[in-house]
């Protein structure tokens, strides 16, 4: 962590709403929190309570339009520290795993030799060693999603953004990654926003939780998750975690 | 030994119908002159009036001539497309109507205005195979997923680096469907043109041995047609499998 007080990510009424055919849709409104250097924030609701939208705005993709946004410390460049994957694995399929991983290297003209190494080291960190000449269509749905996450880290960014990973995975997958990626988390030292409608996710994965609702999107919640590190699925079964899964399931107004 | 095996069925089915083909000619009653028998058709090869190398040669320069310059033409124009919306506004629409003149009925047009010979055959083997080509191939340029978009936009690609990493190899499979319907029909094209107005290639054989009843002749020179029209489809498919992969194949 940096010694430095300023957060590495901090939002003050961040809003964004979509105008199509004279009709307005509020996406986002009012967002506010901070993020401090290498925590692990989870923003968790429905569909349609803006988390994915907000997570764009995060990624540069979308322009917010009320509030202020401010991403990363001095000489942080929002088109090269930040990594993105999405609930589709939204691999290339002419290319084998290692290609793959390669595409945002290549993209950022990163030299080529670095990034190779780079990117077999982070294909052993998500425990696909041995798999790099594989074409994706030889891999399960996991595995694929396990090279989305190399390939979001292969230019080393600092900031990770991730929208619903793991919800396409089977339930047990979804285990095992939850705990992949909190291993991947601990040994990289990233940012991570995790984008999920899981409350045990969002609670087992994260160091603090944005609770979003739906119908008007709006942030109901924010706080930290002071679980001890590092985690194991058994954690799940402790009353501070069921408190806190309680307090998420309150939020969002499920009995 | 497993590819034996995986064949083996499609190649009974066409020795069965030579099978078929010779039992019907000789013990099944087919008179001759209405189906020559396989040995018979055969032997109108050395049939001393017709020269069939320089026949089959005019015939697959014409066909393969007019199936590349509409694979050219074609993925030219689909890549245009892709860089200028304006233009595939305009003329999109253009081709579905222009797709829908039937292809053959503007062959005796093509040798009123490109005389007899090659080049009118060309022209009608090319009309005819471009538009499978050029819209399978704009379709395949234009279907890319959002979010790989977003995902590449995160690190600010390019649109040229768009275009090369992601477009253009996810755009394959989709050409290579179009070229494989367009194999098909530039045959039927070259024929067709051969048929209206030549004096020479299958077609032009074919015409010939119509008018004295000459159905050997005929019959070898469909096989013969046949045999230029899987070259073509088969190199498509050859050259498929060696740049495309597997799962990414069109069926």
């Amino acid at each position: 962590m940096r010694a430095s007080a300023e957060p590495f990510l901090s939002l003050r009424g961040v809003s964004k709403t979509y105008r199509t055919g004279g009709r307005e849709t509020v996406a986002v409104s009012d967002a506010s929190f901070d993020l401090g250097d290498g925590e692990f924030l989870a923003l968790v609701g429905p569909s349609g309570c803006g988390k994915s939208t907000l997570l764009k705005i995060l990624a540069g993709l979308h322009p917010h339009d009320g509030g202020e946004l401010r991403i990363g410390h001095a000489g942080f460049d929002p088109g090269r520290d930040i990594g993105v994957a999405f609930q589709a694995p939204l691999l290339l399929k002419w290319r084998r795993v290692l290609d793959n991983v390669m595409l945002p290297a290549e993209i950022l003209g990163l030299p080529t030799k670095a990034a190779r190494e780079r990117a077999r080291d982070l294909l052993a960190l998500v425990g696909l060693e041995g798999n790099e000449d594989k074409y994706p269509y030889e891999l399960s749905g996991g595995m694929q999603q396990r090279v989305s996450l190399a390939r979001a880290l292969v230019h080393d960014p600092k900031l990770v953004l991730l929208d619903e990973p793991f919800g396409a995975l089977d339930a047990l997958t979804r285990e095992r990654m939850n705990l992949e990626i909190r291993r991947i988390w601990a040994s990289s030292g990233k940012t991570v926003v995790l984008v999920t409608h899981g409350v045990q996710e969002a609670v087992f994965c994260a160091t603090q939780v944005a609770v979003l609702t739906a119908g008007p999107a709006r942030m109901a919640d924010h706080f930290a998750v002071d679980l001890p590190e590092p985690r194991e699925l058994a954690i799940r079964n402790t009353p501070e975690f069921g408190a806190l899964a309680r307090r998420v399931y309150d939020r969002l107004g499920i009995a | 030994m497993g590819a034996l095996r995986r064949h083996a069925p499609a190649v009974l089915a066409h020795l069965a119908v030579l099978a078929l083909w010779a039992w019907a000619t000789s013990w099944g009653g087919v008179p001759r002159f209405i189906l020559p028998g396989p040995l018979e058709t055969i032997r109108a090869l050395g049939a001393p009036q017709i020269d069939w190398w320089r026949h089959v040669l005019i015939t697959a320069a014409e066909a393969f001539g007019g199936f590349a310059l509409a694979v050219g033409i074609g993925v030219m124009l689909a890549v245009l497309f892709t860089w200028f919306a304006p233009l595939r506004r305009a003329l999109m629409p253009l081709l579905v109507t222009l797709n829908l003149i039937p292809k053959v009925a503007l062959a005796p047009l093509f040798i009123v205005w490109l005389g007899y010979g090659l080049v009118p055959n060309i022209a009608i083997t090319f009309v005819i195979a471009f538009f499978p080509i050029v819209i399978t191939t704009a379709r395949g340029l234009a279907e890319v997923e959002p979010e790989l978009l977003d995902l590449v936009r995160t690190v600010r690609a390019t649109r040229w680096q768009v275009f090369r990493k992601i477009q253009l190899p996810s755009s394959l499979p989709y050409l290579f469907s179009g070229m494989r319907v367009a194999a098909v029909l530039a045959i039927a094209g070259t024929i067709v043109g051969e048929f209206v107005g030549s004096e020479a290639g299958l077609g032009f054989v074919i015409m010939s041995a119509q008018g004295t009843l000459d159905t050997p002749v005929m019959v070898m020179s469909l096989i013969l047609v046949t045999l230029v029209g899987v070259t073509l489809y088969g190199l498509v498919v050859a050259l498929e499998r060696l740049v495309v992969t597997e799962d990414a194949r069109l069926r």
